[in-house]
């Protein structure tokens, strides 16, 4: 879209006859130019920003995948096969079971999986799960299954997707306690991406208004807030959130403890925000509108939020997209150790606490597949924060 | 020179003060007091104490004067070396972390130099052919190593080490060598573990950093000076080490201010999935087990040395640009 707009205006400027800039002349007749340079010129930032952003490949990708990722922790009841608190007593540690199109030499479309049956290893007589090669399980779309709550409010008794009542549909295995992982990964996004959220929504209010007041105001709130940020940055912060987060009374419920992270993540995650704000606002309050503002009378509060904020919004966004993916794996590395949300509630970080030993991770290696899944995401965070710190200011070049 | 070395210096002590009162905050937020958690350890034990006892550890460690009180009782015996007790352990604090920290550190100091010797090269030799294969290939690896966090990592490794190499790669020692005297076996025996924490830890710093030299460089190469060298006939490559390279060394050194904490926040963890004979596994255990006095002179001593470290890397990045050295004096 965008390198094609020298030339268009170019042609504009042939096409069209130019008034003479004479003095006192008045302008008789108008420039036309065409939709495409016309729809640039009135344009809104945000437009600007998306049709550069478009550009970039990688990160429109990675937006999808974000989006993609957020959908299904909004819907993770539905589109998981089984609750994630169901134990499967006969099916502890079973492995993955892979998605088969061909049985007997005959292709179906419909894709199925083979049922477990159970071996004895010869050498370490331990049981150990193969494929039993006679069972085809075809998967349904939208079975009936026991009716559940939506978001704990909606009853609905269909998942999108299942197999026959006697089959199992483990993709990715289950756990220690028989739970199907792929539900357990599922219903973790939930918390793993929202966690991060309110933490960001904390951390960019702290660092908005302590920033604010150190570019605004100056002086000593400006040195201390300055000093502030400089020693929180030289601290290292996992030892330090883990040290906060084992202070955590244990009998706490999940919701409490679940806000108690949110915040130990932002208490360290505004400095960054605040970094940004300060040095826009240094900036901008010299500029002629944030004095017009002043002299009109407006209040210094007023000129902040109204005047000075929004015109570095998408930097303030870019900011926020790339501490995202930290406070993400700040949860993860919080709840892996034991220190952050506890079973039975299901989080990557939770799951994730089951693969913590050598002996554990080489008998049922599927119990890693959570890690995927976190560096997916902050793989994708981090695209998308990328090409929108290349989009975010969209009058350069 | 030297008054930006004392500057700096004096500046550094409010810091450390701050961080020596965050970590008392930190040794404080566990409900109840220490003298309460040790007694009742003791008592788990069968062990009950007499009243004198406790009288005397409640005097030692100031636990009904004022917190301030408190605070200063712990910073004055804190810099004359003493942490308190471990009651898990029921040893000084500075014995339990004594050998700990020193592996620590040099794990540390082994990382930063692998970090700096891998990501400078790759970021100038990135740059120099802006827009290849190559460069595509080392930016998406770089990528990678910036988001997978060190735990998964070294998870990873864990499993990929059993799996397909059939060696523990937990540890900084083989059973054989835990226990025995130090020997060339051992030397070789130790190198051959350490590598694998140092990947996980220097991971995510080396990729950061690439980017970091790349973009500098890429700005410096893009100057009017580079392209006036070239035209006046200076050959290329002397040209580049010369100037660009060197300036563009600048953000690179002072980017050892985000990397030193984040290395020290990875080994942490790290060393917890990896089991290795550092601080991180104590730390946790202390967490754990609510042996704040463990925990408190972890925080404060790994937060000091970053800071310290973060001092160093300062003062070499004023060595290499005047322009900072004489900063203040326009």
């Amino acid at each position: 879209m965008l390198e094609e707009l020298p030339k268009l205006s170019a042609n504009a400027g042939r096409d069209a006859t130019l008034p003479s800039p004479g003095v006192g002349a008045v302008p008789t007749s108008t420039v036309r130019i065409s939709r495409q340079a016309e729809a640039y010129y009135t344009a809104s930032q945000v437009q600007l920003i998306f049709w550069r952003l478009r550009k970039h490949r990688l990160a429109m990708i990675s937006f999808f995948v974000v989006v993609a990722l957020y959908l299904t922790a909004i819907f993770s009841e539905f589109l998981s096969p089984y609750e994630y608190t169901a134990r499967h007593a006969d099916f502890l540690y079973a492995p993955p079971q892979t998605l088969h199109f061909i049985h007997d030499g005959q292709f179906s479309p419909r894709p199925f999986v083979y049922g477990y049956a159970m071996t004895r290893d010869p050498k370490t007589l331990l049981e150990m799960y193969t494929q039993d090669a006679t069972k085809p399980y075809y998967l349904t779309w939208l079975p009936k299954v026991e009716p559940y709550k939506m978001w704990g409010v909606v009853e609905l008794d269909r998942r999108i997707f299942g197999t026959a009542e006697e089959g199992t549909v483990f993709l990715f295995g289950t756990d220690s306690l028989g739970r199907d992982l792929l539900s357990r990964i599922l219903y973790g996004t939930r918390i793993s991406l929202s966690i991060g959220l309110v933490g960001v929504a904390l951390s960019l209010f702290l660092g908005i208004m302590l920033g604010g007041i150190s570019g605004f105001y100056g002086g000593v709130a400006d040195v201390i807030i300055q000093r502030a940020i400089e020693i929180l940055r030289a601290f290292p912060d996992i030892p330090l959130w883990m040290g906060i987060a084992a202070a955590l009374p244990p009998n706490w419920p999940v919701i409490r403890v679940y806000f108690a992270i949110s915040i130990i993540l932002a208490l360290l995650g505004w400095t960054e925000v605040a970094r940004v704000v300060r040095g826009k606002i240094l900036s901008l309050r010299e500029q002629d509108f944030a004095m017009a503002a002043r002299l009109a009378g407006v209040r210094e509060r007023r000129i902040i939020t109204h005047h000075l904020l929004p015109s570095f919004t998408s930097h303030l966004i870019v900011v926020v997209t790339l501490s995202i993916p930290a406070m993400i794996l700040g949860e993860t590395v919080l709840s892996f150790l034991g220190l952050g949300l506890r079973h039975p509630v299901s989080s990557w970080g939770v799951l994730l606490q089951d693969a913590q030993n050598v002996r554990t991770i080489a008998s049922y290696p599927w119990l890693l597949i959570p890690i995927l899944f976190v560096v997916l995401t902050v793989l994708a965070f981090n695209f998308f924060g990328d090409g929108l710190r290349d989009a975010a200011d969209p009058y350069s070049d | 020179m030297l008054a930006y070395l004392l500057k700096r210096l004096l500046l550094m002590i409010p810091t450390l003060a701050i961080i020596s009162i965050i970590s008392f905050w930190v040794i404080n937020l566990p409900p109840g007091n220490y003298v309460d958690a040790f007694i009742a350890q003791m008592a788990g034990q069968g062990q009950i104490p007499d009243f004198e006892t406790r009288a005397q550890m409640e005097q030692m460690y100031g636990v009904n004067q004022p917190i301030y009180v408190q605070y200063f009782k712990w910073i004055t015996r804190a810099l004359r070396g003493d942490f308190g007790q471990s009651f898990e352990w029921r040893r000084p604090v500075v014995e339990l972390l004594g050998d700990r920290l020193a592996r620590t550190i040099a794990i540390s100091l082994v990382t930063i130099v692998f970090v700096y010797t891998v990501a400078i090269p790759i970021g100038i030799f990135s740059a120099l052919h802006k827009y290849s294969l190559w460069d595509y290939i080392l930016t998406f690896i770089g990528f990678l190593g910036l988001s997978i966090p060190n735990f998964s990592l070294a998870l990873i490794m864990l499993y990929l080490g059993f799996e397909y190499f059939n060696m523990s790669v937990g540890g900084l020692f083989s059973p054989e060598f835990k226990n025995a005297p130090w020997s060339i076996a051992r030397a070789l025996d130790f190198l051959s573990h350490l590598w694998v924490p140092i990947i996980v830890v220097g991971a995510s710093g080396t990729a950061g950093l690439i980017r970091v030299t790349r973009a500098n460089l890429l700005d410096e190469l893009n100057k009017q000076y580079v392209v006036a060298a070239r035209a006046r006939g200076m050959p290329r490559r002397r040209l580049l080490w010369k100037y660009p390279v060197r300036v563009a060394m600048n953000p690179v050194i002072s980017s050892a201010a985000f990397i030193l904490p984040a290395v020290v926040s990875g080994s942490t963890i790290t060393a917890i999935v990896l089991n290795l004979p550092t601080t991180g596994p104590i730390y946790l255990r202390a967490l754990q087990s609510q042996d704040m006095y463990v925990a408190g002179a972890f925080i404060l001593l790994l937060s000091s040395l970053t800071v310290i470290g973060t001092l160093i890397s300062d003062l070499l990045l004023a060595w290499a640009d005047p322009r900072i050295r004489f900063g203040g004096q326009k």
